[in-house]
């Protein structure tokens, strides 16, 4: 089960390179979609059984994520298919340069993301370290030509960018793997392997130096991935050049298979007696993260770059979560699913505002209520989930993070989050509410630019699940938060 | 101080202009001319102290005294420095810093007689050579620091005297390593090719050449036999090294000597294979050798 | 004389060379050599285990980084047509030095951590933390695309010689990964550098500076 989960869009995305029909491209990625969405949805039922001896299995952190990066990609891949047919036309006029470029070939993007799929689908049934970080490396080297969609040279510096930093980053990660090796291999004795059930069960034997020099090292490498500050570098270009689809599978998806890989680590460090070491690394990302996205916001003029540095904020609150022991990593475990779906619903309106208005600039959209009423209605409602307003879920992960820094007696982190969530509010309402409001320029509103409905069905129903999730969280659900929250809990 | 420790403060002052004879001779080799004979050195050294000197009236006292201050420093340089099985006639703890001191002595009388002159080539030359020798005596420390620290002394004699088979089975890569930056070092502070070229008088490319170009008569003389000596006391420091300790002091002076000459025959190799280096590449050739010897440093602590 | 100490003092001078060198044709061939050098390592660290696993992995490093690799950066360089030399944002001289403290601090680094006893040469992680290091200092002091992909490959040298030198029991299956990723991460960037020196006719990413805030 696990290995077909893996491999089917493994081999649907070598299959769509070679596919010459647009529509069977695209109906071959529908398709993969939902029954991956399928597969996962059983696995909710029945834990499907271990493969490769132990290296590939689903536990709690596991599915969790697995569920949010396949109901994503489901409803991206809707969303994909039109615009990919939209994109149809083989040259196009950029908007902010005014020259003409090409787009990547379909069969590059559709096999890529297929590819894509099936690399997150590996990092988070890894239970190997070293399996861990092919899987992400993975990921990175698949996404990187999903970048490179729109051919000029903005895109370009944006893939190169993300290339090199996310590499480096990453092969830090491989040497912090190496040190968790030797971090197992007693001083006489055979190691035993990276698998994280075995390292948990032997985790008092870890050699304490190696264990936190490798905790840091995975900081720093899976970090990048996950856009922490400072090495969030990466983020913003590239999710303003990438297309509207991609960038949210980025925010949504990939951020979150790296913090998986973080949540990992923590869980031997727990195990350890290394738990309040990693969590004061934790915090100390987290607000460094929410800082740097509160001053980036402020003022910003591009609004997919806006939407760029909220993603970093709200990576600085998952690790606020995390790093405040086990109330706090229920919340921040929340605060990733609410997260990735209010984001990604955010990415694909934006990206029907940018069909529309022809422009990233916040200052020139205006009167997108009048103009699309239904993406402006769907943009404030987005703006009000992600900002944390009741009764979206939002509201709910950030109220159960701050509550577990007022009750961890540290109220200082308590204040700096609402601060910072202030700021971030404020800088954000400014944005929101002056591209919602006014009146729409002649060329922005009328009937020929109606919205397609496969622009207005995927956000409508990732807000209608960050709504249901604000109101309610469902049983099975909130089972497997608790496990997870469980395994990060407040031993010292 | 027993009779046996003149003997490489003789070898040195009687032997010292033959090195320059032999890498003259393999380069004309090289070239596919006869060349010179080995003993030119001396015929020239001769042909120079019968000559009377002519001096600038622009100069004082300094350029006079130059070329003797020039050649009391390599002497002295010269007492230092052991050969062989010999200890040196001088030999005390540091004596290495002593050494690396005397040899910026010569360099600075050298320097300071050619500004004298007042001509801007002298300024130019003496302006490069200074530094590239600032560049140059780093790597020359550091490497003998390595051996000071692999031999467990301070003192030259020791350091050289010590280093046996044992040492170069263990610690082959690090005395490699030492022995390159050496070999850079003395390239660069003789005057040769890839640094110098010692045959050139062109007024752009000189740098040694320039600062001596004034002298005449005996004044060349010492400055000639200074350098020779000079060469000398490197090659010693090399050979020092790679030549095994035997035990037979004078199976060990015969190795010893054959690495001499050996080391003057691999100069003149390099002087006509190579071309010499662009200025600006110079510097980093010369950080590249204390890099090299920084390296072996830290290699040879573990 | 210990093979080991051999490859780990080439991978030392390779890399001080990379780090004071500026021509881009001999810092391939310089890395390709690294590689290669590299591949022989966990042959001759572990001559006590020899098998076959160690002989596969041995001839495709060899192959990886020896041959393909440097096939491949050569055909991106000669399709850029980079001729010109670009002064890097810290000189040549300064990278040498610089190497020589990233020496130091490699080894006083692995003084403070313990290490296995069953080491091959107390050389080891002190060399792959300088490999390391250097690596990083190569992509942040460069200014040129294909040079940045150089600093990757020494960075996932040094990482790969921690790996085979002191964690042998890491598995085949992750090492083939390993070689797998960095192999199609070299291809990914040359690509990419095309790409840009088709945009851009330069590659050097210093002058990719359009998107900031």
């Amino acid at each position: 089960m696990i290995l077909v989960l893996v491999f089917l869009p493994l081999l649907a995305g070598l299959a769509a390179f070679a596919l010459r029909s647009p529509a069977v491209r695209r109906g071959l990625l529908i398709g993969t979609a939902l029954v991956h969405a399928t597969l996962t949805a059983i696995c909710w039922k029945t834990t499907p059984g271990a493969a490769l001896g132990g290296w590939l299995a689903l536990d709690a952190a596991g599915l969790l994520f697995l569920s949010i990066i396949s109901g994503l990609f489901l409803v991206a891949s809707f969303y994909a298919a039109g615009y990919l047919g939209q994109q149809a036309n083989k040259h196009t006029t950029d908007m902010e340069e005014g020259m003409l470029f090409d787009n990547a070939p379909e069969a590059v993007f559709i096999g890529c993301l297929l590819l894509f799929l099936a690399t997150m689908t590996l990092v988070t049934v890894s239970q190997h370290f070293g399996l861990l970080w092919v899987a992400i490396e993975a990921t990175t080297l698949a996404s990187a030509p999903l970048i490179y969609f729109h051919r000029h040279h903005r895109s370009l510096e944006a893939t190169w960018k993300y290339l090199l930093v996310c590499s480096v980053g990453i092969a830090l990660a491989l040497l912090a793997s190496f040190f968790l090796g030797v971090a197992a291999t007693p001083p006489n004795g055979e190691g035993f392997p990276l698998v994280l059930t075995e390292l948990v069960a032997k985790a008092q034997q870890l050699q304490t130096p190696w264990l936190k020099a490798a905790c840091l090292l995975f900081f720093v490498g899976y970090g990048t991935k996950m856009g922490l500050a400072p090495l969030h570098t990466w983020l913003p270009d590239a999710h303003s050049e990438a297309p509207s689809v991609i960038s949210a599978l980025l925010s949504g998806a990939v951020l979150n298979c790296a913090f998986l890989g973080l949540v990992r680590v923590q869980q031997v460090c727990v195990a350890a007696g290394l738990g309040a070491f990693g969590r004061d690394v934790w915090v100390l990302l987290g607000l460094v993260s929410l800082v740097v996205g509160a001053v980036f916001i402020i003022g910003q003029t591009d609004y997919k770059r806006l939407l760029a540095y909220s993603s970093v904020e709200n990576m600085g609150i998952i690790a606020l979560g995390v790093g405040l022991g086990s109330a706090g990593a229920f919340g921040a475990m929340l605060h990733a699913v609410n997260h990735a779906l209010a984001k990604a619903m955010l990415f694909l309106l934006s990206g029907n505002i940018l069909a529309r208005y022809q422009t990233k600039n916040i200052a020139q959209v205006r009167g997108l209520l009048r103009a699309a009423p239904v993406t402006g209605v769907l943009w404030v409602t987005g703006f009000l989930a992600i900002t944390g307003t009741p009764p979206f879920g939002l509201f709910l992960s950030k109220f159960t993070i701050l509550k577990a820094a007022i009750d961890s007696g540290r109220t200082w982190i308590g204040v700096m989050f609402l601060v910072s969530l202030g700021v971030i509010f404020v800088g954000m309402t400014t944005a929101f509410f002056g591209m919602a409001q006014g009146v729409p320029d002649k060329s922005a509103a009328g009937p020929a630019n109606r919205d397609r409905w496969w622009q207005i069905a995927p956000p409508a129903v990732l807000g209608l699940l960050v709504l249901w999730l604000g109101l309610a969280i469902p049983g099975p659900l909130n089972n497997v938060l608790r496990q997870i929250a469980a395994t990060l809990g407040d031993a010292p | 101080m027993n009779p046996e420790s003149f003997i490489p403060l003789l070898l040195a002052l009687l032997l010292s202009p033959l090195l320059p004879g032999i890498i003259n001779r393999t380069k004309a080799l090289f070239a596919g001319r006869r060349g010179p004979p080995l003993l030119q050195i001396y015929f020239d050294l001769g042909k120079l102290l019968r000559k009377g000197a002519v001096y600038s009236r622009t100069t004082t006292w300094i350029f006079r005294a130059g070329p003797m201050l020039e050649l009391a420093a390599a002497l002295a340089a010269a007492m230092l420095v052991p050969l062989g099985n010999f200890a040196a006639l001088i030999a005390f703890p540091a004596d290495f810093l002593l050494f690396a001191g005397l040899l910026g002595l010569m360099r600075f009388f050298t320097v300071l007689a050619a500004l004298d002159t007042g001509s801007s080539f002298e300024g130019m030359g003496a302006s490069r050579e200074v530094f590239f020798s600032a560049l140059a005596e780093p790597a020359l420390l550091v490497a003998l620091a390595t051996l000071a620290r692999q031999a467990g002394s301070f003192s030259l004699s020791t350091m050289l005297g010590q280093v046996s088979g044992g040492h170069w089975l263990h610690l082959g890569p690090v005395l490699a390593l030492v022995m390159i930056a050496l070999m850079i070092v003395l390239l660069a502070e003789n005057e040769r090719i890839p640094v110098d070229d010692p045959n050139t008088h062109l007024e752009l490319t000189m740098i040694h050449e320039v600062m001596v170009l004034d002298h005449g008569g005996p004044d060349f003389a010492f400055i000639v036999y200074g350098a020779a000596l000079k060469l000398w006391l490197l090659t010693a420091l090399v050979v020092g090294m790679v030549v095994p300790a035997t035990g037979a002091s004078w199976l060990d002076l015969a190795l010893v000597m054959g690495g001499m000459f050996a080391v003057a025959v691999i100069v003149g190799v390099v002087e006509s294979v190579m071309a010499r280096l662009r200025l600006v590449m110079v510097p980093q050739l010369l950080v590249g050798a204390g890099a090299l010897a920084a390296a072996a440093f830290l290699l040879g602590l573990k | 004389m210990n093979n080991t100490n051999i490859i780990l003092i080439l991978v030392v001078l390779t890399n001080l060379k990379l780090l004071g060198s500026s021509r881009l044709g001999a810092s391939i061939r310089v890395v390709a050599m690294q590689g290669v050098v590299l591949g022989l390592l966990p042959v001759l660290a572990h001559t006590n285990e020899l098998s076959l696993r160690y002989a596969v992995l041995a001839a495709g490093t060899i192959a990886l980084k020896g041959i393909v690799f440097p096939w491949f950066l050569f055909r991106a360089v000669r399709e850029a047509e980079v001729t010109r030399e670009v002064e890097p944002y810290v000189g040549y001289v300064t990278s040498l030095l610089a190497g020589v403290l990233i020496l130091a601090v490699s080894f006083w680094m692995c003084e403070r951590l313990p290490m296995p006893e069953t080491l091959a040469s107390s050389w080891l992680a002190p060399v792959a933390f300088f490999s390391i290091f250097a690596g990083l200092f190569l992509i942040v002091s460069r200014k040129r695309a294909v040079n940045q992909v150089l600093g990757f490959l020494v960075l996932e040298n040094g990482v790969y010689t921690f790996g085979v030198g002191l964690a042998p029991h890491t598995s085949l299956l992750v090492e083939a990964g390993v070689l797998l990723d960095v192999f199609v991460a070299v291809f990914v960037m040359g690509i990419t550098i095309f790409h840009i020196n088709r945009e851009f006719d330069h590659i050097e990413t210093n002058r990719l500076s359009t998107l900031k805030d």
